[in-house]
């Protein structure tokens, strides 16, 4: 009986000593980023953001001149119990208990001995707003070098972006969802010539790659005037949204129970009436899952926004300008990480509030083309 | 009874006030719709102010435009409305699936038969380039190891999480952590994971959280995606950022799976002694096969047009190319058209054996239509 119980600890020891480990791998990136985007522009470029934690590391504790002490740089040197030449000095000793570390620090003549010792050090959790001050607004920013030179760098104008990006998500969610559930209600609950085939074009059409229809509808985009507009997003998103809009709806739709509709029909009232007052209400929970995963794939999307919105400063969406800044500042790491964070910002909100519909959505959204 | 059907009599009959109203109201939609683009083409006020105008406009209009379709088939007696009505609701549908997925389909494989000038009918050329491309031929192999490593560690990995989760007391939080990454879009994914790949030279302190743990174990720091010694297998470091996003995916399906295997199966397994290694692979595994399977489809299938992540890491450089980033570069920066619609096109002839098997599958059932 005790074997079986010890057994039972065991497993239940790596169950969750497994889980925590993959949950760790697969939250640091998030951390790492987090972290790195409050963190100052120099100490980002040269250490690592885990240093904010406590660490042990090689700290000074002196500083000692060869020439002082009476050592002989061309023979074996001896400092604080660690002995060496000067060419190992130079690549640092480390003292047989890993404490100390002496290092040459500079060249043979007028160089001198460092003295390290392997401390803990409390991290530093000195954060600033700053880079996040420089993302999201548009005016310029100044930096004083170590060398005292100024550096202009024009801010990245992120809230701009933010609010195309709203722009183009809000509509590019209701209209499809709009189209789709009217679709959806007609074939769900009308009779007309076609029904049958057109249903069937709508599931094909489940995982064709927009791939295929980019090249023409940017040729028509050109022809009506829509490139670079908002509405030409938004009407792109709808049409490449729709098939599978329309399919989770009327698998939805078809399914509420026909007594109630029949009665409303009897009672006098119009297709209109029934679908704006009767079945969008009761619609709402799979309207509401298929509308965050719409708006996530919007909000997250680039090829789309990439080629019908293209290059205008004044139309970009966080997604493009995101992807600009890692083309064109690839180093500045303190304003890619809150980059990269301003972007994340509202669907992780969307994620965290309203976790079970975003996964639902995103289970039955997946095989979106 | 009586008094119903007199009501709807009444109701059908012309009113000219009410027709008036209602040509009123219509008139108001066009101007709506027509004063808001001109509004949003021409505006250069604040962004603050252009966006809820944005979002009202492009929101209210679509609804508007179905209110207003519908007005007017209403006012035709009973017959007409029979017939029109389904247009109404259909139509809009009919129109966006058509316009941006069915027809462009068409379209470019009509176009993938011209040159580069879109005039020189060059028959199959453009595929024969295709398939003999250097470029090209790399994008087959790379999408090859997307496909193959991508999809198979998400499913591995979502599946160790799902039945690990399972047996844990931190089940909602874990698989939280775990579908994070799905809500965050490519391009921020591509930052952070070029964040843990920086390199910094040898010696130096690493700011990226891969090469300081190589450090750490002696080894020497490497430019991992973009390593040009092991190509086509730095592919793999971009691949890792796909399990990373989609093991979530795999992982909420499975679990939902699992959750359906009755317990009394797995409970007497459990007393007829079988170890829990054997309860996995002889019930688990073969009780949700064919959730195994749709996962997969999916997962392959998104592997297959994966895009973003790709551009904005290496833009395709470094033997990274991908089926997706040779379209683009080929119809968007080569401005080669009939080349980019013969990829295209090559992409749709890989889904379809997927798409024969979503039309068995959820395609129109004999009971419902």
């Amino acid at each position: 009986m005790g074997n079986a119980k010890q057994q039972k600890l065991i497993g239940n020891l790596s169950v969750n000593g497994g889980l925590f480990l993959l949950c760790l791998i697969w939250t640091i990136p998030v951390i790492g980023l987090f972290f790195s985007s409050f963190r100052d522009r120099l100490d980002i470029q040269t250490t690592g953001w885990w240093t904010i934690f406590p660490h042990q590391t090689w700290n000074k504790v002196a500083e000692i001149d060869p020439r002082e002490t009476g050592l002989d740089p061309d023979g074996v040197m001896e400092v604080r119990g660690v002995q060496g030449t000067f060419k190992e000095m130079r690549e640092g000793i480390t003292s047989p208990d890993g404490t100390t570390q002496v290092i040459w620090i500079g060249n043979k003549r007028i160089g001198w001995i460092e003295v390290q010792e392997y401390i803990w050090t409390g991290g530093s959790w000195d954060f600033t707003l700053d880079n996040y001050n420089q993302v999201l607004g548009g005016k310029e920013f100044e930096y004083t070098n170590d060398d005292g030179t100024v550096e202009v760098i024009p801010g990245d104008n992120f809230w701009g972006s933010l609010l195309n990006s709203l722009a183009v998500a809000v509509p590019a969610t209701v209209i499809p969802i709009l189209i789709a559930a009217f679709a959806a209600y007609s074939f769900a609950w009308m009779t007309f010539p076609g029904r049958q085939w057109l249903f069937v074009i709508v599931v094909a059409l489940l995982v064709v790659p927009i791939q295929i229809a980019l090249v023409p509808v940017l040729t028509d985009y050109t022809r009506l005037g829509l490139n670079g507009t908002f509405l030409g997003v938004w009407l792109a998103h709808a049409g490449f949204g729709l098939p599978l809009a329309t399919y989770l709806l009327y698998n939805y739709i078809r399914e509420l129970p026909r007594e109630m509709l029949e009665s409303a029909f009897i009672d006098g009232a119009s297709h209109f009436t029934v679908f704006t007052r009767l079945v969008l209400p009761l619609s709402v929970p799979a309207l509401a899952s298929f509308a965050i995963f719409q708006f996530l794939w919007v909000w997250n999307d680039y090829l789309i926004a990439l080629i019908i919105l293209g290059g205008n400063r004044d139309t970009m969406v966080v997604t493009m300008r995101l992807a600009n800044m890692v083309g064109s500042r690839g180093n500045d790491w303190h304003l890619l990480t809150a980059g990269a964070f301003v972007t994340m910002i509202l669907p992780l909100a969307v994620f965290l509030s309203l976790q079970r519909y975003f996964v639902r959505g995103i289970m039955a959204g997946s095989v979106k083309g | 009874m009586q008094t119903d059907v007199k009501d709807k009599q009444f109701a059908k009959s012309f009113d000219p006030m009410q027709f008036m109203m209602g040509l009123l109201l219509l008139s108001g939609v066009l101007v709506f719709l027509v004063g808001g683009f001109v509004f949003l083409r021409d505006a250069t006020t604040s962004k603050w102010v252009i966006t809820p105008v944005a979002i009202v406009w492009g929101v209210g209009g679509a609804g508007l435009i179905f209110w207003s379709m519908n007005w007017i088939v209403e006012q035709f007696n009973d017959k007409w409305v029979a017939r029109l009505q389904p247009l109404v609701f259909v139509g809009p549908a009919l129109l966006f699936l058509f316009w941006y997925l069915a027809v462009p389909s068409i379209r470019s494989f009509g176009m993938s038969l011209y040159g580069r000038d879109g005039i020189t009918f060059v028959g199959l050329a453009n595929y024969a380039d295709v398939f003999t491309n250097r470029l090209m031929l790399e994008a087959f192999r790379n999408n090859l190891i997307w496909i193959f490593y991508g999809t198979f560690f998400s499913v591995v990995f979502g599946l160790l999480i799902a039945v690990l989760a399972d047996r844990s007391k931190a089940e909602r939080l874990s698989k939280a952590l775990i579908f994070l990454p799905m809500a965050i879009s490519f391009v921020g994914a591509g930052v952070i994971w070029k964040f843990i790949y920086e390199v910094r030279p040898a010696g130096d302190p690493q700011i990226g959280l891969l090469n300081a743990l190589v450090s750490t174990l002696g080894a020497d720091p490497r430019a991992w995606y973009v390593w040009p010694e092991i190509i086509p297998w730095n592919n793999l470091f971009l691949v890792v950022i796909m399990v990373w996003m989609q093991t979530g995916y795999a992982m909420v399906i499975f679990s939902a799976a699992i959750k359906g295997i009755p317990t009394e199966i797995i409970e007497a397994a459990r007393v007829d002694g079988a170890t829990e290694i054997t309860i996995f692979f002889k019930i688990i595994i073969p009780s949700i096969q064919g959730t195994i399977i749709a996962v997969t489809t999916t997962i392959v299938i998104f592997a297959l047009k994966i895009f973003d992540v790709v551009w904005v890491m290496t833009g395709g450089q470094f033997g990274t190319e991908v089926i997706a980033t040779a379209f683009y570069r080929q119809s968007f920066v080569a401005r080669n058209a009939g080349l980019g619609s013969a990829t295209a096109v090559v992409l749709l002839v890989t889904v379809i054996p997927v798409m024969i098997y979503n039309l068995r599958q959820f395609g129109p059932k004999e009971e419902t239509f």
